[in-house]
């Protein structure tokens, strides 16, 4: 998915192997993954002549931005699926925290 | 002979009284364990008591309690509605009516679970799909992924195949011993399988999002289960890498004006607040005995309407 994303334009399966020579992978071991990726959207393909061409579906960017939405969900009604370590406060109690922290003998950071 | 609907329908109405009281209760803080059992003894009596009531009202009296009771009901008005004889027809247009509705609160209520718990497995692994293409492990935080995201965040996945996530701002954010904290924390979530324990609740919230005391009843959960996992990374870490790893991720972005998605709540509030104050100051867990109080009330709450409904007397 990395060779993917760093490409601009879309590649064949063959061109996608050449980005991964150090990884030592078959041909159809990298035509597996990549019709996977397709079936399941995150990549586009197109027919080239006889070849398929690959290409990412979306950024890198705005797939951490979905991880980051679902992680940090707080809009109150959190579902089941992630369990969230702390929840963001409001401005107001954070500095109520902070002023906790700082009691207890630990500067703020961040 | 009991009088079964009076009797179902007071339990039902009971359990509402008694959530009520317990989100508003304080000493759930002390022993969160025992508390959450109470939640869900209290949960699964009232959904058994509030079908039960209904279905005991177009019961006849018979011999399996109002299970076998609502069935020979049924029987007994579709066999008079098909046949024209029997019992009158408005009678038992009435019955079917009311063991309809019955039937209909417990379809309800497993559906919602149903879908819930649908919900939370595709989200969960689309999630995975998206980790297992976008992050790394990393040496700080041993057994947990990373993704490049200059936002705090910690979280866990939960299921079979777990995941504990730290975002490259967590990483700045916390020195090597809170991270550690963290990590015990989330650890403790998935080894407990606490989203088990949530998922009802989330359910019921999300079902009736209306219902004031659902949304009331997963929040206070949701903050106990927390609690639960605060305690249990503290068998392996000092309340205070906890205590300060809290304040630095939930203060974390504050006034940053995050985009609507991540815009803190007053209850976020509350919650981080009680779990540092709880870390920071200990209070004494509950005497043992009044904890198998709690344990031996919970067992009741379920015992009373699972008797009614399978047992006659």
């Amino acid at each position: 998915m990395d060779v993917l994303w760093d490409s601009t334009e879309p590649l064949t399966v063959r061109q996608v192997g050449l980005h991964l020579t150090n990884r030592d992978l078959a041909h159809t071991t990298v035509m597996t993954v990549l019709d996977r990726l397709a079936k399941k959207g995150f990549a586009r393909r197109q027919r080239d002549g006889r070849a398929w061409r690959y290409q990412a579906a979306a950024n890198r960017e705005a797939y951490v931005t979905e991880l980051m939405l679902h992680a940090l969900d707080q809009t109150g009604d959190r579902s089941a699926a992630l369990a969230s370590f702390a929840r963001r406060v409001s401005d107001s109690e954070a500095e109520v925290l902070r002023r906790a922290l700082e009691s207890i003998g630990e500067l703020p950071r961040g | 002979m009991l009088p079964l609907v009076p009797v179902l329908a007071a339990v039902a109405g009971g359990t509402v009284l008694g959530a009520a009281g317990l989100a508003s209760a304080r000493w759930p803080y002390r022993s969160p364990g025992a508390a959450i059992l109470l939640w869900q003894a209290l949960g699964l009596s009232w959904g058994l008591a509030a079908v039960g009531a209904l279905a005991a009202l177009g019961a006849v009296p018979g011999e399996h309690g109002v299970a076998g009771g609502a069935l020979s009901g049924a029987v007994r008005a579709i066999r008079s509605a098909a046949l024209g004889f029997g019992q009158p027809a408005l009678i038992a247009a009435a019955r079917l009516a009311v063991l309809a509705a019955s039937a209909a609160l417990f379809a309800l209520l497993v559906w919602v679970l149903v879908a819930a718990s649908a919900a939370v497995l595709v989200a969960r692994r689309r999630h995975r799909i998206l980790l297992s293409l976008l992050a790394h492990g990393d040496p700080k935080v041993p057994g947990a992924l990373v993704v490049d995201h200059p936002a705090a965040a910690a979280y866990c996945v939960p299921g079979l195949r777990s995941r504990i996530v730290i975002s490259a701002g967590t990483l700045d954010l916390l020195d090597a011993a809170e991270l550690a904290a963290v990590l015990a924390h989330e650890r403790a979530h998935l080894r407990a399988r606490h989203d088990l324990v949530l998922l009802p609740f989330s359910a019921l919230g999300r079902a009736f999002p209306r219902a004031r005391l659902a949304c009331r009843a997963h929040a206070t959960v949701a903050l106990l289960v927390e609690m639960l996992a605060d305690d249990r990374a503290l068998r392996h870490r000092p309340a205070r890498e906890l205590a300060t790893a809290l304040l630095r991720v939930g203060t974390s972005g504050a006034g940053l004006a995050p985009s609507g998605a991540l815009a803190a709540t007053s209850a976020a509030d509350a919650e981080v607040t009680a779990r540092v104050a709880r870390l920071l100051a200990p209070q004494a867990r509950l005497p043992l005995h009044v904890q198998v109080l709690v344990c031996g009330s919970a067992a009741l709450l379920v015992a009373i309407p699972v008797t009614l409904l399978l047992f006659s007397f």
